[in-house]
């Protein structure tokens, strides 16, 4: 981790990184798509309408991982003062609530012909909308204060605090009687949805992964060169 | 071409499943876009202000 401590050497890293991440995730989300509009065989009961579930699933599992990945770089940020961390965590903010207002999207589009509604407010739906207001009012910390290490700290906290919604989203489906169905993946038992469909599944959650990564590579680039455009703005205002 | 028109039908649930695709589609493309256009923005301000600098150093 030191070593990506440095600005510089993450900048060097990353930029040879970057081809390669935006390549798998091409490749991978492309197989993702084949295998689950062509491959992937329909649901018994729900028919084609469950090839939702290769785009509904991944951007759900996304939502909640760089959330995770945003509350780590926080606590890394505000406990070691470590530079790139927190632009790590501003980074991925946008990211998150992409994939969150994908997941409501697709969710609700999904509901609608299966299970009769576009929304209900069950434990899961409502956690995983206010999980997109954590992730909007994370954003807007950032650009409510002027000096960043504030608006580091401020947001950091922000993260830390909200990161209680996580589990109560992974498990609302178990603490809650709600409307969105039960876990089939992620369980301690592994999962119980056919292979034929479980593979599309995990080669799609791998390609956004991917893409993640590629992303967050750049808006961390953005915000290492904004850095030094300000830098060299207050210099050349002392001068 | 009987193929294709089923295929596209999605079984009677085209109106939601291709959608679904598409939010999908504009969100990652949409961020994609943006995320690229951040780093070239700054690169071209940062340029601006120390023409012929050498990147590497801060």
């Amino acid at each position: 981790m030191q070593r990506w401590a440095n600005p510089n050497r993450f900048m060097k890293l990353t930029s040879a990184l970057l081809p390669w991440c935006a390549g798998l995730s091409a490749l991978l989300i492309g197989a993702g798509l084949f295998l689950g509009l062509f491959v992937a065989p329909p649901d018994y009961q729900q028919g084609e309408s469950v090839r939702i579930m290769f785009v509904h699933v991944p951007s759900a599992w996304m939502a909640l991982m760089i959330y995770t990945i945003m509350a780590a770089a926080s606590a890394v940020g505000l406990i070691w003062k470590h530079p790139v961390a927190d632009l790590v965590a501003k980074a991925c903010a946008p990211i998150g609530a992409s994939f969150t207002f994908v997941a409501l999207v697709t969710g609700a589009l999904w509901g609608q012909p299966m299970w009769g509604t576009w929304w209900v407010w069950d434990a899961r739906l409502t956690s995983v909308l206010i999980l997109l207001f954590l992730y909007v009012g994370y954003i807007a910390l950032w650009q409510a204060f002027d000096d960043p290490s504030r608006a580091a700290k401020a947001a950091a906290i922000l993260a830390l605090v909200g990161f209680v919604n996580i589990p109560i989203i992974k498990f609302s489906v178990e603490w809650w009687n709600t409307l969105h169905q039960p876990a089939s993946v992620a369980k301690l038992d592994g999962p119980s949805i056919h292979v034929s469909l479980l593979i599309p599944l995990l080669v799609m959650a791998a390609g956004f992964t991917a893409y993640f990564v590629t992303v967050l590579i750049l808006r961390v680039q953005r915000e290492i060169l904004a850095r030094r455009v300000r830098v060299l703005r207050l210099s050349q205002r002392t001068l | 071409m009987e193929g294709l028109i089923e295929f596209l039908a999605m079984g009677g649930y085209a109106a939601f499943v291709w959608p679904a695709f598409a939010v999908t589609a504009a969100v990652m493309i949409g961020l994609l876009v943006v995320s690229r256009r951040g780093v070239r923005d700054e690169t071209r301000i940062l340029d601006a202000l120390r023409p012929g600098r050498r990147r590497e150093r801060d």
